[in-house]
């Protein structure tokens, strides 16, 4: 079958790519756009490290395919630091040893970025649900839930 | 060595927290691991596997899928050798199956193509024509002399005679007299335990991305736990030489023990030397669960005796691990490990390693260790309830310290053991009240700890930063801790030191990071290579001054003279002898090698709270703390990260993760859907108590840190799950279903 060209905006730039038709969004970004933040873990929406948000909501985008993307707004980690300045969460996880590996750090970010527009202000048990779907096999998830309360505390106070 | 008169004990940047000189990589989606990398024409690489979990291969036919437009080449075992070494033989027979299929998942034939498509569909095209034999994949039913044979005569000189067709080895340890100890107990109990297989279950897949030029060299980038590993495996393997295949390891997405072999990395190395082309092989999760990686399933005997006051008298275990396909010697450290917490009189632990029809067992933080303590601290907390006495207390009055001959042999210098008890004992975790349904556990741990072959170059650059070189992938902040024992030692801030590692033309050889090695052995050796830069700048300096070498020490980052009689010179910082070092003689460098020793063996001691859903069998972990002996802690964020998430690997370990084989001998469970690692919303925060008494082995007093925390949860979930349900439990993971059964067959 035919490549399909493909018309999307992605952190905010107009981006085009033709893709295979049962090629994944994840593989397109990856390997047809250079934006290799988002990962591969399980390919089968299990993990997370391939979160990205897509209009406002958050996939894995091993299971979407890249021809879905036309016309969508996407946001990935490489989309979360304005220049210089690192989002607050980003900043937290460094501040505060929010990761080891680092392989789960990209999607855990999008998606927790995600909750705190949603959620200013959650408890941890909400954001332990939140971030339910995305594995980190590090961390014990510890430092991770009080990285986000840090910087959702931090942007609180902006 | 033994650095204990001197251990250093003023520390200006050790024991701070530090940013970690990978984050923003890390936080921004710019670090590159290993399925990051590519090169222009870069193939795609693709890997068949046994459909079967033991079977005969009676032929491959690859001709379909060579017609195949844009596949570039096919390999099989026959475009390998085979190797001399049993161990390397063993390694390429399970990157590439020869004769035989061993295990659900075994790869048989590879295929580079163009792109992922084309490689799917001439995968296809393989035809592979099998005769199945019968399978064994339980341990116990391996061991019996009638077993279906997984591979003919691989028992060592070790295994006795009369033991069953696939034991590989046997080994023994212990002390004292048995029979005699078990004699002055009071109470003696004697239970039998099985633990699953579990996965390592690091997030990122195996990749790796392979170049073989026509001239015999080749390049290969991987995610690794040691490129050196990778380059020695591959070159032999492929029958190259070490210094023709450079290996550079990417960063890495986890490992806990599981990428310090290969599986993927000869194959594509193979398929680019057949194909002329670069390729690129990334596992798929299914996969990583069918062929790489799971730790050993066990099933174990332990008898302890102990005396009405709790001092217990005699111990012995009986250990039976399955290491998959090919043999293991973990059951060794299993064996050694057992005991190590306490002070025996009498002790004997054996270990039996069969070989089932499983993938081949690598490493897992503190392998062999965690079931062979969880059996031991289970039976200990059984003596307590039974004789009605506090288990702190008996650990406490049993705890091995300084000068113990410890259950495996050797005599313990300082260790952290009694100082760990002695913390949870005080911390208020311990005496916290618990509800209806509730249940407090806890467990000792240890493991050994490692050094070995290390390899740190320094240059001290002329505008007074300095470049740490070292060759071990950052699995868990060590580029941190490095900077800082460099920042440290040469008394310069930490952001001026920048730590890389580099590859394996780059530097000495360095063992795998492994053993918790890193932070020790490679700490010790950049330590040394400091102190080898700072005798050249204060040579340097000497030869400015006109005094000799010896009058000159160095003091918070500068050169001065050693006394009033050396002379009266003004001091001279690094940077200041760093900006003339081409008017005193050039470049200045240090560098250490060592095969490093002394690294410390390590203690902790966990507390859980659990809760258990009657009706379903549901375990919910409710509070839980750590306390372990660092040694010092060079970076504590890291360090406690260490511990909460080896206490996160346990608590999966204890409730929910296996290995599940069907009847057909094929893995049922090969994906996180399945095979359930915890997520957040499945484990509470994870408190942590750091201990620092120090090493002697290491100039600032460092022991690993990273295995001993998956060691406990085992036990303590164990008995924290049978003090709530008011009936113990033999066997992990304590899925609901398990826990359910043995509340309800209580009554």
């Amino acid at each position: 079958m035919k490549n399909i060209h493909v018309s999307t905006t992605i952190n905010g730039d107009d981006a085009e790519f033709v893709c295979a038709p049962e090629e994944t969004l994840l593989d397109a970004l990856r390997n047809r756009l250079g934006l290799s933040g988002a990962k591969e873990g399980c390919g089968t929406g299990d993990c997370g490290a391939c979160t990205i948000e897509m209009d406002g909501r958050l996939v894995c985008s091993c299971l979407v395919l890249g021809a879905e993307a036309q016309g969508a707004q996407i946001k990935t980690v490489e989309g979360m630091a304005i220049g210089e300045a690192l989002h607050p969460l980003q900043q937290a996880f460094i501040d505060h040893a929010a990761l080891q590996c680092g392989i789960c750090t990209p999607g855990i970010l999008v998606a927790a970025k995600n909750l705190l527009e949603r959620n200013p202000d959650p408890t941890d048990t909400e954001v332990r649900y939140w971030l339910a779907g995305n594995l980190c096999r590090c961390t014990g998830y510890d430092k991770i839930i009080k990285a986000v309360q840090i910087a959702a505390a931090d942007m609180r106070g902006a | 060595m033994n650095f204990q008169s001197k251990t250093k004990a003023d520390f200006k940047v050790v024991g701070t927290r530090v940013p970690r000189p990978d984050g923003v990589d890390k936080v921004t989606g710019r670090a590159l691991y290993g399925a990051d990398f590519s090169v222009p024409g870069m193939q795609v690489g693709l890997i068949l596997r046994s459909p079967h979990a033991h079977a005969i291969i009676n032929s491959i036919d690859a001709s379909d899928a060579l017609a195949l437009p844009g596949v570039k080449a096919v390999v099989t075992s026959s475009d390998l050798g085979v190797p001399e070494d049993e161990g390397l033989r063993d390694v390429q027979d399970n990157c590439l199956a020869r004769g035989k299929v061993l295990y659900d998942g075994h790869a048989v034939a590879a295929v580079a193509a163009k792109d992922m498509a084309t490689a799917k569909a001439a995968l296809k095209l393989i035809k592979v024509d099998y005769t199945p034999l019968p399978h064994v994949t339980d341990v116990d039913a391996a061991m019996k002399p009638d077993a279906p044979v997984v591979q003919e005569a691989r028992a060592d000189e070790s295994v006795p005679e009369g033991s069953g067709p696939n034991v590989t080895h046997y080994c023994e340890f212990g002390h004292g007299d048995l029979e005699a100890g078990f004699a002055r107990a009071d109470k003696i109990i004697e239970r039998s335990f099985k633990t699953a297989a579990t996965h390592q279950g690091y997030i990122e897949p195996h990749a790796c991305l392979a170049s073989y030029g026509t001239d015999g060299k080749a390049d290969l980038w991987c995610c690794t736990q040691g490129q050196f590993m990778v380059r020695d495996l591959c070159a032999g393997i492929m029958g190259m030489e070490g210094s023709q295949l450079r290996v550079t390891a990417s960063e890495i997405g986890g490992g806990f023990g599981g990428k310090t072999t290969v599986f993927i990395e000869p194959v594509a190395l193979a398929l680019s030397r057949k194909s002329g082309r670069p390729v690129k092989i990334v596992m798929s999760r299914v996969d990583v669960f069918r062929a790489t990686g799971p730790t050993v399933s066990s099933s174990m005997d332990v008898r302890i005796g102990m005396t009405r006051d709790g001092r217990i008298t005699a111990g012995e275990a009986k250990l039976r691990y399955q290491g998959g396909a090919f043999p293991c010697g973990t059951v060794d450290m299993g064996a050694q490990a057992a005991f190590a917490a306490y002070d025996m009189e009498a002790v004997r632990t054996q270990g039996w390693n069969t070989l089932t029809n499983r993938p081949k067992e690598a490493a897992y933080r503190a392998p062999g260790a965690p079931m062979a303590i969880y059996a031991v601290e289970s039976v200990v907390d059984e003596l307590c309830q039974q004789l009605d006495l506090d288990p702190l207390d008996v650990r406490l009055k049993n705890a091995a310290d300084a000068g113990t001959k410890s259950s495996y042999g050797p005599t313990f210098d300082q260790i952290g053991l009694m100082a760990t008890l002695e913390a949870a004992k005080a911390h208020d975790h311990y005496h916290a009240p618990l509800g209806e349904n509730q249940g407090r556990g806890l467990s000792c741990g240890f493991w050994f700890n490692f050094g070995g072959n290390t390899s740190v170059s320094m240059i001290i650059n002329s505008d007074g930063t300095v470049g740490v070189t070292e060759g071990n992938p950052d699995i868990g902040g060590s580029r941190a801790s490095i900077s800082m024992m460099a920042a440290e030692e040469l008394g310069i801030p930490y952001d001026k030191v920048r730590t890389v590692i580099t590859d394996t033309n780059s530097i000495g050889h360095n063992d795998v990071t492994d053993g918790s090695r890193v932070t020790f052995a490679v700490g010790l050796a950049t330590i040394k290579a400091a102190r080898d830069a700072i005798r050249v700048m204060c040579g340097r300096v000497a030869k400015i001054w006109g005094i000799d070498p010896d009058a000159v020490i160095w003091e918070d980052g500068a050169a001065k003279p050693s006394g009033p009689n050396a002379g009266n010179f003004e001091p001279m910082t690094l940077a200041e002898i760093a900006a003339i070092s081409s008017e005193t003689g050039g470049p200045i460098a240090g560098h250490h090698e060592v095969n490093a020793e002394g690294a410390g063996v390590s203690f902790g001691v966990h507390l859980a709270d659990v809760e258990v859903d009657p009706e379903t069998g549901a375990t919910q972990v409710l509070r839980y703390t750590v306390f372990q002996d660092a040694g010092k802690a060079v970076h504590p964020d890291y360090v406690e990260g260490q511990m909460q998430g080896g206490a996160a690997q346990g608590i999966g370990w204890a409730l929910n993760e296996e290995y599940i084989y069907g009847e057909d001998g094929l893995l049922q469970n090969a994906g996180f859907l399945d095979y359930r690692i915890p997520v957040a919303s499945d484990l509470p925060n994870i408190d942590t108590v750091i201990l620092e008494i120090p090493n002697p082995g290491h100039p600032y007093g460092v022991r690993g840190v990273g295995e001993t925390p998956i060691v406990p949860p085992l036990a303590a979930l164990s008995n924290a799950v049978s003090r709530a349900i008011g009936v113990r439990l033999h066997e992990l993971p304590m899925s609901p279903p398990k826990i359910l059964k043995a509340i309800t067959a209580k009554g």
